[in-house]
């Protein structure tokens, strides 16, 4: 398929009832590129992929996959797409295999065909030890992998993942990020939500922050954070004599919690000075990041 | 609805059935058991038990009077359950219908397909049954064997009764309310275990309203047994329409819960 934008989304609508789960979202995804939707929990990026899927119709604006309306060719579009669910919904009954070439047959693969690509993507995922296993026996990790080896059947031309890592150790966030990589790099189109901000910054090209429904920024990770912190961030305790010592000094912070920040462009000097003059005082500086950006655009209160 | 759009809603059917037959077939030997000790039981101790002290009715053994009645059931009870706690436990805990939609297929061949593979473990339930009749010379072979594409006929309507039961269920635990309160009664009033014409005519009326069970019976007895049955055609015509407008009704009601 040879579309330069993959999906199009213009004054994107959807409500349940009197809630507003998206509200007036546009953007665009490009061919090969790894596009990130990052927000707190009921931020409306699951319902976004379901639009995307074509399971969720959509209460107004606009929308296209491959240029297709999801709401009159959900069929054609679902054949084009690998999606990574939230949950995972393998066959508990079935083995690792055997849950790859039953999916197969959903997108109408031939066996023999569905054969060689499970063998390619068990290797792939270096599940191939684990061919006959059944799934209670796998770990969380494996699982994920499993649930991206099976999203991979159809060769999808878009690959949606629902929060791929989530729940998984370093180790197994790691290998599944080095994997999702290497198919960026093979010329694959990966739209992913996450609420890692690490793992956006590590694989997005781009990326939009949401909250309640709406898009508040959109860019690459790096040009987000230069445009909200153009210096580093200065962190010390949140105690009464810093306080005193920073008001001495005419310095503006913010308290967050336990400590207190320090956004100001002359880090360096003002690090050292704050040494000297404020003594006993732990102090550190370290460069701004995208959790600083998302926390600086949604705030700090907990979402349920 | 013209022709070219059947095709693909047929193949995704027939996917969904194929998925459900593959799970079915790796626990086969643990799957088939039940089936065929369950009537034998009924059989055993209602047939043979219970035989000893009931004279002849309408003119043949207790035992072969039931023999029908008790393949209609266990044609029932397969074909029930697996569409409402099987597919609710498809659709909500193992959530394979999410798998399934983001491939091509959609929801009504999810459903078509969990319906057509109810009505199937409906007729493995009569197939083991019938064998097991046919071995206890209790029914005529070739009559017997038209009483399994009936069987599936009424699966149909069974699992696609059930479907409904499921779509609506706010739990697992509120399936036991349909069990209860509708497959229980149905098999004891069905003409299961007595002649349907006993009851009061209202009741009978209401059976034949309400009972897919006990169309099935009727057009088993008649068969296996050589009694008359005057409405068989009555009975067909029933079992052929609730299978078409339950089938339509649990679509509807998958689509308004998970199509949001």
């Amino acid at each position: 398929m040879t579309i330069s934008h993959i999906i199009r989304a213009q004054t994107l609508e959807k409500r349940y009832g009197d809630l507003i789960a998206v509200n007036n979202v546009s953007f665009t995804v490009r061919e090969g590129e790894l596009f990130g939707f990052l927000g707190p929990n009921g931020a409306g990026k699951t319902t976004i992929m379901r639009m995307i899927q074509c399971v969720s119709p959509r209460t107004s604006g606009d929308l296209s996959v491959f240029s297709l309306d999801p709401d009159k060719d959900g069929r054609k579009i679902r054949a084009h797409i690998g999606v990574v669910p939230q949950e995972t919904n393998l066959d508990p009954d079935l083995t690792v295999q055997d849950n790859i070439l039953v999916y197969a047959r959903f997108f109408g693969i031939s066996h023999n065909e569905a054969v060689l690509r499970t063998e390619e993507l068990l290797s792939f995922f270096d599940l191939t030890q684990k061919r006959d296993t059944p799934i209670e026996s796998l770990s969380g990790g494996m699982k994920r992998r499993l649930l991206l080896a099976r999203a991979l059947i159809n060769r999808p031309s878009l690959l949606i993942l629902d929060e791929p890592t989530i729940g998984l150790d370093p180790q197994a966030r790691h290998h599944i990020w080095e994997r999702l990589i290497r198919l960026k790099h093979e010329g694959n189109t990966i739209v992913l939500t996450t609420h890692y901000l690490d793992e956006a910054a590590r694989l997005c090209d781009r990326l939009v922050i949401m909250d309640q429904g709406q898009i508040l920024i959109e860019g690459s990770p790096s040009t987000l954070v230069s445009q909200y912190f153009s210096s580093d961030i200065i962190e010390t305790d949140n105690e009464p004599d810093v306080r005193r010592c920073l008001d001495i000094h005419k310095v503006s912070y913010e308290i967050a919690g336990e400590t207190i920040q320090i956004h100001n462009p002359h880090t360096r000097d003002l690090t050292d000075n704050l040494l000297a003059s404020c003594s006993g005082v732990r102090i550190s500086r370290r460069p701004a990041t995208l959790e600083d950006v998302f926390l600086l655009l949604t705030g700090r209160r907990i979402r349920e | 609805m013209n022709v070219k759009d059947l095709l693909p809603i047929i193949q995704g059917s027939f996917l969904v059935w194929r998925r459900n037959a593959t799970v079915f077939s790796r626990h086969f030997t643990v799957n088939i058991v039940p089936p065929f000790l369950e009537p034998l039981l009924y059989l055993g101790a209602i047939g043979f038990g219970i035989g000893m002290f009931v004279n002849d009715v309408l003119g043949m053994p207790f035992v072969v009077f039931i023999a029908p009645g008790i393949f209609a059931g266990s044609v029932m009870f397969a074909s029930f359950y697996e569409c409402a706690y099987g597919t609710y436990v498809r659709m909500y805990y193992q959530k394979t219908f999410d798998a399934i939609l983001a491939t091509p297929l959609t929801l009504r061949e999810v459903i078509i397909g969990e319906i057509l593979w109810g009505a199937t473990r409906g007729l493995l339930s009569a197939c083991v049954f019938y064998l097991v009749l046919v071995f206890l010379g209790l029914v005529p072979v070739l009559n017997g064997l038209i009483c399994l594409p009936l069987a599936f006929l009424a699966g149909i309507t069974f699992s696609a009764i059930a479907a409904c039961f499921s779509a609506i269920t706010p739990s697992i635990d509120a399936l036991s309310y349909p069990s209860t309160l509708y497959v229980s009664p149905m098999f004891l009033f069905s003409g299961t275990f007595f002649p349907i014409s006993v009851l009061p005519e209202a009741v009978q009326i209401g059976a034949f309203a309400l009972l897919p069970l006990a169309h099935l019976v009727a057009l088993a007895r008649s068969l296996m047994t050589g009694l008359p049955d005057p409405i068989w055609a009555l009975n067909l015509l029933w079992l052929i329409a609730a299978a078409i407008i339950a089938t339509t009704v649990a679509i509807k009601l998958f689509e308004r819960r998970l199509i949001v």
